[in-house]
This record gives C-alpha cells, sequence and structure tokens, in this order.
C-alpha cells in the first residue's frame, strides 16, 4: 500500500477526512517553507508541495503571488525536488508534487526523468491540473513504472464518462474540485459538492479528497461530512505569507477535518 | 509521417474541401491537443460538436458568408503593389488588404463566426484576451452587433500602450479587464480570461484570437480566417491566370492570418507555394529579446496546446519582446508547428528595426500605413522579392493597419527625423528600444 493510500486509510479508520494541506515549494524561501511544512504535517495526513510555474492557469491571486514571489527568488524543479528530499528525511508522511505539465515536461530527459527524479527524492504522487488522463499516456505509464501515485481531478461539470474516465487513471486518492473555479478560500463550499462525491464514489473505490474553496476550520467539517479527504492550499500559503501561526490554523482545519466543528 | 494532401482548387479549401487536420484527438502530428484543468473538457466537447454542426448547417454558414460581406466588407482587395515590385525589382509583390476589414484588421473574421457560434449555443456572455487590443475591438463589435455581454482582459502593460483601443472597446459596450498577474501582457491576459472560463464556463463563450489554445480552438479560428486564403486564390485565377502564387509571407505571432492565408494552400502537395512565416524578432533572436518561438525556442505546453514555445530550461516562460504587441506572445500554434515541423512552411525572424523599416518604406511607396505586425511581413517580402523572377508572384498578408501604431513608432523615432529607408536603423537615438536591427535591404 502507497504511503498516499495509507494516509486516507488510518483517517478512515480514525472516522475522520484525511487532512491534505498545500504550500508552494521555496515561498518565502526554502528554510521557511521546510519548516512551514513541518509545523503543518504536526496536523496533516498528506502534503502537496507545489512546484511553481510562471503561468498557473488554475490558480487563484494567493498562490499567483506565492508562485511569483518563489520564482523571483530562483524556484524551480531541482529545488523543488530538494525540498522533497529534506522533507522525506524529516517525516514519513506522503509528499504529492503538484504544477502544471511544462516544467514537467521541459525537465532534462523529459517527462519519464522527472517521474524516476521525483521517486528517488521521496515524492509518493504526482497532481498536475492541466494534464487531463487524455493527454497524459506517457506520464501514467512511467509513473506505474516506479510506483508512483498519479491524482487527477474530477469537476463540476464532469460527466459520467468522464468520472470513470479519470478515476481510472488515479491512483492513491481522486481530487474532486469544489466548484468551477480557479483555487482559492470563498465564503463557503456549495452544497452539490456532495453530488460530485457521490457520483465520484459511485465509479471507484479510491478515496476522494475535496478542494478549492476550503479555508477554514467550518469549511472543512463541512466538506469532511462527505468527502475522505479535505485540501486546503491558499489558506494556508496566504497566512505564510502573513507570517502567521501555521501550526495553530492547522490544528483548527484538522479539527474540522475530525468533525469536531 | 505522411503530411496529408488534398485534391481540387484552394478555392474551396476549408469550405466545402475540409482541410485534413487535426485528427480526432484535436492533434496536428504530435502538436495541439487539451492540456487544460478538467473542468474545461467537457465545454470543449460540447464546443467541438456544436462547431461541427454549426458548418454542416447551410444556415449558419451562409449568416456567417453575409456576415462578412455586409459586416466586414468581404472580400477584401488583393492589390498589386506596383511601386514596391518596380522598386524590389523582382517578383510581381500583391498585398492582401485585410487591413480594409471592418476594424482593420483580420480578427473580425474570427470573432463574427465565433459570435454567431455563441448566439447559436445560447450563450450570452462572451470574453475575450487581447494584446494590442485588435482582437478585443473585435470581439467588442461582434458583441454589439448580436447583443451579447463582453469582458475583455488586458495585460496592464497593454492597457497603457494602447489607450485608445480600450476606450474603442468600452465605447462599443465591452467591459475592460487590467490584467496585473506576471509580465502583465498578452499571456496573462490570456491566463486571465482562462480562468474566467473555468469559472463561469456554464453561461460563457470564449472567444479565443489566435489559432492556439485547446482543441477545437486552433481548427476554429483557423476555419473562420482561412476565408483569405481562399479568396487570395481565386483573385489571384482572376487576375493571374493561376490560383496558386509562387510565394505567400504572412506574419506569425500565435498565427492567425497567417494559417489564414496559408491554410487553403498548405496541403497541395506537389502544388503547394513557397509559404513563409516571419516572426517577431525583437532584439535579434541572438539577444533573447525575441518573440520568435520557432526560430528561437523548442517544443513545451501552453495555454492548453503543445506547440512551440519560449520557455526556460526549467519550463518557466520566458517573457517574449517585440515593438508589435500583437506577436509579442510566447507561443505559436499547433498547426504552424506542424508546417515548421514537416517543412510545409519555413519561419524567419525580422527585428524590430527591420519591421520599423518596412513600416515607413510601404508607407512611402505605396501610401499604405501597415500595422507593424504586417510590417514584419513586409520586411521579408523585401529581402524575397529581389530573389524571385519578374514572371513570379508573391503575395503578401496584410494583416493591419497601422493607425494604431503611429503615436508608438512616433515615439521610437522621436528626436530623429525620418531617414530614407535602409539607413534608418543606423539613424537611431541612443537609448532607443530599437537596436541590433539591420536596415531592411532594399
Amino acid at each position: 500500500m502507497s504511503r498516499i493510500a495509507d494516509a486516507f486509510a488510518r483517517a478512515r479508520a480514525d472516522g475522520r477526512a484525511a487532512f491534505v494541506a498545500y504550500l508552494t515549494a521555496s515561498y518565502p524561501d526554502d528554510e521557511r517553507c521546510l519548516a512551514a511544512a513541518e509545523a503543518v504535517l504536526r496536523h496533516a495526513d498528506v502534503l502537496e508541495l507545489g512546484l511553481p510555474f510562471s503561468d498557473p492557469l488554475g490558480d487563484g491571486p494567493v498562490i499567483q503571488r506565492a508562485s511569483e514571489a518563489a520564482l523571483a527568488a530562483g524556484a524551480g524543479s531541482e529545488r523543488t525536488l530538494d525540498l522533497v528530499r529534506r522533507l522525506r528525511a524529516r517525516t514519513s508522511k506522503p509528499v504529492l508534487i503538484m504544477s502544471y505539465y511544462n516544467p514537467i515536461y521541459c525537465y532534462p530527459g523529459g517527462e519519464r526523468a522527472f517521474v524516476r527524479a521525483a521517486k528517488a527524492a521521496g515524492a509518493d504522487g504526482l497532481i498536475l491540473p492541466d494534464l487531463p488522463p487524455d493527454e497524459g499516456a506517457e506520464l501514467i505509464a512511467a509513473a506505474r513504472a516506479v510506483d508512483l501515485d498519479t491524482v487527477f481531478l474530477v469537476a463540476p461539470t464532469s460527466t459520467p464518462e468522464r468520472l470513470r474516465l479519470v478515476t481510472a487513471a488515479c491512483r492513491g486518492f481522486v481530487y474532486a474540485v469544489s466548484v468551477t473555479g480557479v483555487t482559492g478560500a470563498r465564503a463557503d463550499v456549495p452544497a452539490e459538492v456532495a453530488d460530485l462525491v457521490n457520483a465520484t464514489k459511485a465509479v471507484t473505490d479510491l478515496p476522494v479528497a475535496v478542494g478549492f474553496g476550503v479555508g477554514n476550520r467550518a469549511s472543512a467539517a463541512r466538506v469532511a461530512q462527505v468527502a475522505d479527504g479535505v485540501v486546503v492550499g491558499s489558506a494556508i500559503v496566504s497566512a505564510l505569507g502573513r507570517g502567521e501561526d501555521l501550526g495553530a490554523l492547522a490544528a483548527d482545519l484538522a479539527a474540522g477535518c475530525a468533525r469536531t466543528a | 509521417m505522411q503530411v496529408p494532401t488534398i485534391q481540387g482548387s484552394p478555392r474551396e479549401a476549408g469550405a466545402t474541401v475540409r482541410f485534413p487536420l487535426p485528427d480526432a484527438r484535436g492533434r496536428f502530428g504530435r502538436f495541439g491537443g487539451r492540456y487544460v484543468p478538467e473542468t474545461l473538457i467537457p465545454a470543449l466537447d460540447t464546443l467541438e460538436s456544436a462547431y461541427l454542426a454549426a458548418r454542416q448547417d447551410t444556415g449558419f454558414m451562409t449568416e456567417y458568408a453575409a456576415a462578412l460581406r455586409d459586416k466586414v466588407g468581404r472580400p477584401s482587395l488583393l492589390y498589386l503593389a506596383r511601386n514596391l515590385t518596380e522598386r524590389l525589382g523582382g517578383a510581381r509583390v500583391y498585398l492582401k488588404r485585410e487591413d480594409l476589414n471592418h476594424t482593420g484588421a483580420h480578427k473580425i473574421n474570427n470573432t463574427l463566426g465565433q459570435a454567431l457560434l455563441a448566439r447559436r449555443m445560447g450563450k450570452r456572455r462572451v470574453i475575450a484576451e487581447t494584446g494590442a487590443g485588435q482582437h478585443g475591438v473585435a470581439t467588442a463589435t461582434a458583441a454589439a452587433l448580436y447583443g451579447l455581454e463582453c469582458h475583455v482582459y488586458m495585460g496592464e502593460e497593454d492597457v497603457r500602450r494602447q489607450a485608445l483601443n480600450v476606450y474603442r472597446m468600452r465605447l462599443l459596450g465591452a467591459e475592460v479587464v487590467p490584467v496585473g498577474s506576471g509580465t502583465k501582457t498578452l499571456k496573462d491576459a490570456t491566463n486571465e480570461a482562462i480562468r474566467d472560463w473555468v469559472t463561469n464556463v456554464r453561461d460563457t463563450f470564449y472567444i479565443l484570437g489566435s489559432v492556439v489554445g485547446p482543441h477545437p480552438y486552433p481548427m476554429l479560428v483557423r476555419d473562420f480566417q482561412s476565408v483569405i486564403g481562399r479568396e487570395v486564390a481565386a483573385q489571384l485565377e482572376a487576375a493571374e491566370g493561376r490560383a496558386v502564387p509562387d510565394a505567400i509571407v504572412a506574419c506569425v505571432g500565435g498565427g492567425s492570418n497567417a494559417i489564414g492565408i496559408f491554410a487553403p494552400f498548405a496541403y497541395l502537395g506537389e502544388r503547394r507555394p513557397r509559404l513563409v512565416g516571419v516572426e517577431a524578432g525583437g532584439h535579434g533572436v541572438a539577444s533573447g529579446m525575441h518573440a520568435a518561438s520557432i526560430s528561437g525556442g523548442k517544443t513545451g505546453v501552453l495555454h492548453g496546446s503543445l506547440m512551440y514555445l519560449l520557455s526556460d530550461a526549467g519550463g518557466q516562460i520566458s517573457p517574449p519582446h517585440s515593438v508589435s504587441a500583437g506577436l509579442d506572445y510566447p507561443g505559436v500554434g499547433p498547426e504552424h508547428s506542424y508546417y515548421a515541423e514537416h517543412g510545409i512552411a519555413e519561419y524567419v525572424p525580422v527585428t524590430d528595426a527591420e519591421a520599423l523599416d518596412a513600416f515607413e518604406l510601404l508607407s512611402r511607396t505605396e501610401g499604405i500605413v501597415p500595422a507593424l505586425e504586417s510590417a514584419h511581413a513586409v520586411a521579408h517580402a523585401i529581402r524575397l522579392a529581389p530573389t524571385m523572377g519578374k514572371d513570379q508572384v508573391l503575395v503578401v498578408s496584410l494583416s493591419g493597419r497601422g493607425d494604431k501604431d503611429v503615436a508608438e513608432v512616433l515615439r521610437l523615432r522621436s528626436g530623429a527625423p525620418l531617414e530614407p529607408t535602409g539607413t534608418a536603423a543606423a539613424g537611431e537615438p541612443t537609448g532607443s528600444r530599437v537596436d541590433g536591427g539591420k536596415g531592411a535591404a532594399a
């Protein structure tokens, strides 16, 4: 069982949703990113580390700005992989790399080489929101060959046919996007998210984690009622940018995931 | 891989004779595809089937043809540039006058087609990205004609540089949304338009302005623009007794005017003319300050499509540079990428300085002020025509008019009087953005 599958299974056994936390790699710099990851992982079950991209068209303003700042300070593939390596030395929790396709495509040696490098660094999975499984045959094959999980996204607009196609390409978990839109905390998570989670669970046995728009304990708790996992990104990155105590925020979000709102 | 061919006259290519590409997966060879978030995939499926149905529908195609005639003023002239031909002393140079279209450029051919499609699909809200503002103005015009709500995304830098077009769009009833992320130019405006579409996909139609983006956009925009090449074939047949010229030259940013004039000729096999796409060489490809994605880039994925792209070793998109805002884009459409890889067309860079010289030369010799984008094509025609025989025919796509660029050229040439062509680059004032280029070889 992969570290990711294991983390979801353990959360399920505890009667809570898994807490998946996102951080932009090298933001605000490598050391503070690493410290933030450690602080968050005291409460989170899974970490998504964002390899920054110059044109993150699936992201809202918070992650756009964090990516720009990280890139301006020299972030990129090698430093992200290095952060994964350093994190792997400090935690046994699963770490996924989240990015866009071009940095992976352009990696020296191509996507196969990136997948191998990610695995060697200690990553457990890969999420690329602009690579639907239809275009990802080569990446999926490369990931299977080294046992790296591939997480694809389902959306409120996904047809039943697409839900089957996307979930069949997933390993570890399925990422359900709560709203049509980009990343970023919102006032609330729409009630229809339950419909998407249920429709997804009807075609797969994999755990389903919900992301986009979850930013506080209350919304985490609402999502935790219907999903196997809760993904929080912008709210954490935003707090990190303001220099706030991430431990307190992560504890609060974890309480939401434990359905104790 | 074998390049597919089509039979018959280029007068029909893209109309009654379908283009052989893209394939069912939206690919031109290995280029193209749909690299977008899952949220948009069902919308792209719907758009593709709606378009495929529309182009089979005589009612729709008749309405589109009528719009091109009555609202754009098509066919646009194919104009024999006698003075320029005489000056260059080689091939007979014809200009395809897209600058005479309503709104002043080729962009309207596509926006009317997509706006009609939006209306057919019951979408009341349209969005667009724009660089120089030409596609934004053409979209706002189509939206005004068909009563659609229109939002145009434009980089803050371009909003500043193209204040007049911003006002034109607002006058036409569109909302112009300045984009402050990234380089604050066309690529960032496109990111923001895609973010809007992801958010409002259920009721919004995205009118994309070039032959880029996820499938079916490169096909859709190519088909709507291919009227340019079909008209060239028909007009040349009347003027010269032959539908196919010896060479066609067009400027390439994303590549929509070039695909429009190339595509009807690109799949003719042995009968294919020489096709030359002119990329924005900026300060010279070697300087790194350019927008020549084929001449100076490598393959990659941006805005939903695999294509030639300017990106650094780590896969981060490199900021492009061109004196012409319409060519200032870091990628080039998948069909052009395919043409380049298979030798169907060749792609050459022209520097800012060469384009400025050509801008002035065409103004003086023919009394036509071209858009700075189109001036890149003219600059290469100035090189190419003298190498061709007097019995040969060279067609240049004059994609737009230059009124929008007059203020910028004045600024660039400020202080220095306009020099005769060929010496202008040497006469550049110190500190000008234009340097490193050679004068046009007239």
